[in-house]
């Protein structure tokens, strides 16, 4: 028979038990509901847990030390780890590491306390200096006010408690100037120089002393955030006051409390204590932490954590499918029901169709064909109620997190691969379930199936 | 009428049931030679294995030794499948109960076989009009069987048998379940069928007077042999 035929007289045949084949359809439809949901879930809480991570920062840098910060004194006997002297960790080094292939960005850790003056009261906080690419990491999404408007712009992000403390309407800052208020190193004989200088850095290759001149910087608030931007690796607790990373660099290098930095430098040129190198993904983290380990520097991530996490979605999401497949095969034994009772009912018909010249193969396919509609049938419902089922899960969770002014997120996500996955999980299911049913038809003996009842 | 090679040889064929120790010898060395456009009358008392020959003919069973040989080929050593083609294409056949499927129109039963056939859609309405049109039915094709009388699923049936142009109709009680002017008029159908060219027809009856008055030729079987052969009048 031709498949035009075949499809005609097999859509046919489900139309005239419309009920019964609606019901079986119908179950196919819950089993791939419920692995649609599961998996749509497994998926959307990964999704969620990578992108938290992601912002953090945790997953896809390598943290970068000086190596002789990592051999102490009474280990010097320590044959080298690596055929590469250890190196300075400078500017020239920094450079040479952000070369290096899938590197978004290398930034020091700036952060420092100090005190800031607003309203005419003086509050102390923790000052962070935060690196361009960080608008992308997603932390700043959901924020109040808009980002830097450039690398060195004279701005500021408050962290929102931070900001509460300033004003509890946090939304009226956004626009107002602060004072921040810091101690500059200056050279003897002193550079008569506006504090709003970039130039810190030269001064300090004059071999001189210097003096400590109280200086101040006006930041405008742009932005109040929530989340912590800051909190990334390095434990040094949280900065309160985010301003661009080139401006943070600027005021550190003017900083008092960088005097071990001039003492220790062999060279006249700083040194960074620690650079976080940010890689394009989680993905790239490995090969670039051993590049930077070959460059003769201390490395580090925290690539087994990320590892150990997605083994972790992935049994996850299997156990979520293996129960959700539990339903999609009570469903298999419906199709199998419903196709065996078809047999039964239509034994006359089989024997007409064959004493009219069908072979065994064409009963066979038209059962088939059969099982494969209910299965698409069944799995495009079932898509569609397992998305319902997602929503009002979705639905659920935020109601609750808006409750307790706890942001919205998405737990249940149903990617592409998804969509083609349940409808062909749905249809090969289906046609395995029709397998028996439709050897059994197409074997019936037309001359007992036709004998005058 | 009859001429040159035979349209069915049956050489020694025998169709055997094991039930159990029992051996039920339904058709028992059954050898007869059809010429082609004869028209045969099966007779013989019920369980007398007319049916069961008649099923052997159609290709529809396998006999357990002897040979059916239909149009030079031989139904007991081909594949099932090519079984099935020689169904579709060689043979029509026709039942007591219609066997008409009932949830389809007259139109869409008599399609069927050119379904099966693989035919052209674009020449199969006119084929299914022109089969129906030939037993009477040509203003009934949307109809439903269940809104047909006996006579008329008959006929359809007939058209439905007819519409593949086969070479050999195979009718099986045709006019079992038919009053006696109905059953008349189908005999009288079938009678204008036989002179198709090259059409041959085994009709199995009960009615030995209709066999008598249509058939060119009568075999009566009896426990599953075969009594008589010989041209009827
Ligand atoms: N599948 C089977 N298993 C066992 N015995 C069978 C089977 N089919 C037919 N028979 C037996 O074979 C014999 C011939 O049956 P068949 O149907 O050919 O008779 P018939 O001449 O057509 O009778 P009727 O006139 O009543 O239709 C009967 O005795 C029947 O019981
Ligand atoms: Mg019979």
């Amino acid at each position: 028979m031709k498949p035009r035929d075949l499809s005609d007289l097999a859509l046919r045949n489900l139309r005239e038990a419309i009920l019964r084949n609606s019901l079986t359809t119908l179950g196919i439809a819950v089993g791939v509901a419920s692995l649609v949901a599961m998996l749509s879930l497994g998926v959307g809480l990964q999704q969620l847990a990578s992108k938290r991570l992601s912002q953090s920062g945790l997953f896809d840098s390598v943290f970068v030390t000086p190596r002789v910060n990592l051999r102490g004194m009474g280990r010097a006997a320590m044959p080298p780890s690596s055929d590469q002297a250890p190196r300075l960790l400078d500017e020239s080094a920094r450079q040479e590491i952000s070369r290096l292939p899938n590197v978004v960005e290398v930034y020091p850790q700036v952060r420092f306390f100090t005190e800031v003056r607003f309203d005419g009261k003086p509050f102390a906080t923790m000052v962070a200096g935060m690196p361009a690419s960080s608008k992308a990491s997603g932390s700043f999404d959901g924020m109040q006010g808009s980002f830097f408007s450039g690398d060195a712009a004279y701005e500021t992000i408050l962290q929102s408690e931070f900001a509460k403390e300033l004003n509890a309407q946090t939304s009226t800052l956004i626009g107002k100037d602060l004072v921040l208020r810091y101690a500059e190193r200056q050279s003897i004989p002193p550079n008569p120089m506006d504090s709003k200088a970039t130039s810190a850095s030269n001064s300090e290759s004059l071999p001189g002393g210097f003096s400590v001149v109280p200086k101040e910087m006006r930041l405008r608030i742009v932005g109040v955030v929530d989340t912590e931007p800051a909190s990334g690796f390095g434990g040094y607790g949280n900065g309160r006051l985010l301003i661009p990373l080139q401006v943070a660099m600027t005021l550190r290098a003017a900083q008092v409390n960088d005097l071990r930095d001039i003492v220790r430098g062999t060279s006249s040129a700083p040194t960074f204590a620690s650079l976080t190198v940010r890689a394009k993904g989680p993905a790239y983290v490995e090969a670039l932490e051993a590049s930077v380990k070959n460059m003769g520097f201390g490395a580090f991530s925290l690539l087994d954590a990320s590892k150990s996490l997605a083994t972790f979605f992935r049994v996850l999401d299997m156990l979520l499918g293996i129960f959700s497949s539990l339903a999609l095969f009570v469903a298999t034994l419906g199709i199998v029901n419903t196709l065996v009772m078809a047999i039964l009912e239509r034994r006359r018909e089989i024997g007409v169709l064959k004493a009219l010249g069908a072979s065994d193969r064409d009963v066979k396919q038209l059962f088939f064909f059969e099982a494969g509609v209910m299965g698409l049938f069944g799995g495009i419902f079932g898509l569609f109620l397992g998305w319902l089922i997602g929503r009002a899960l979705n639905f659920g969770t935020n109601f609750y997190l808006h409750r307790r002014d706890l942001p919205s997120v998405d737990i249940s996500s149903v990617p592409w691969w998804l969509v083609l996955f349940s409808i062909g999980f749905a249809v090969l299911v289906s046609l395995v379930a029709g397998l028996y049913p439709a050897s059994r038809a197409a074997r019936l003996n037309p001359v007992e199936a036709l004998r005058y009842e | 009428m009859p001429n040159g090679q035979p349209a069915i040889r049956l050489d020694h064929i025998s169709r055997h049931y094991t039930m159990g120790e029992a051996v039920i010898r339904a058709v028992d060395d059954v050898s007869l030679d059809l010429p082609s456009g004869e028209f045969l009358a099966l007779l013989g008392s019920s369980g007398s294995g007319k049916s069961t020959l008649l099923n052997l003919i159609a290709g529809l069973d396998r006999p357990t030794s002897g040979a059916v040989i239909a149009h030079g080929q031989d139904l007991s050593t081909v594949s099932s499948l090519e079984l099935a083609r020689y169904r579709r294409q060689t043979v029509g056949m026709v039942f007591q109960s219609f066997n008409l499927l009932p949830r389809m129109t007259l139109e869409e039963n008599v399609e069927l076989p050119l379904r099966l056939a693989e035919v052209d859609r674009s020449d199969r309405a006119a084929r299914v009009h022109e089969a129906l049109e030939r037993v009477g039915l040509g203003k009934r094709i949307t109809h439903r069987p269940g809104e047909l009388s006996g006579g008329e699923q008959q006929r359809a049936a007939i058209a439905r048998a007819l519409v593949n142009r086969p070479k050999i109709l195979l009718a099986d009680e045709p006019t079992g379940n038919l009053d006696s002017a109905t059953g008349e008029s189908i005999l009288m159908l079938l009678k204008e069928i036989q002179k198709n060219p090259g059409m041959t027809i085994v009709m199995v009856t009960h009615e030995r007077p209709l066999a008598e008055r249509f058939a060119d030729r009568l075999a009566v079987m009896g426990d599953g042999k075969l009594l008589s052969n010989g041209a009827a009048r």
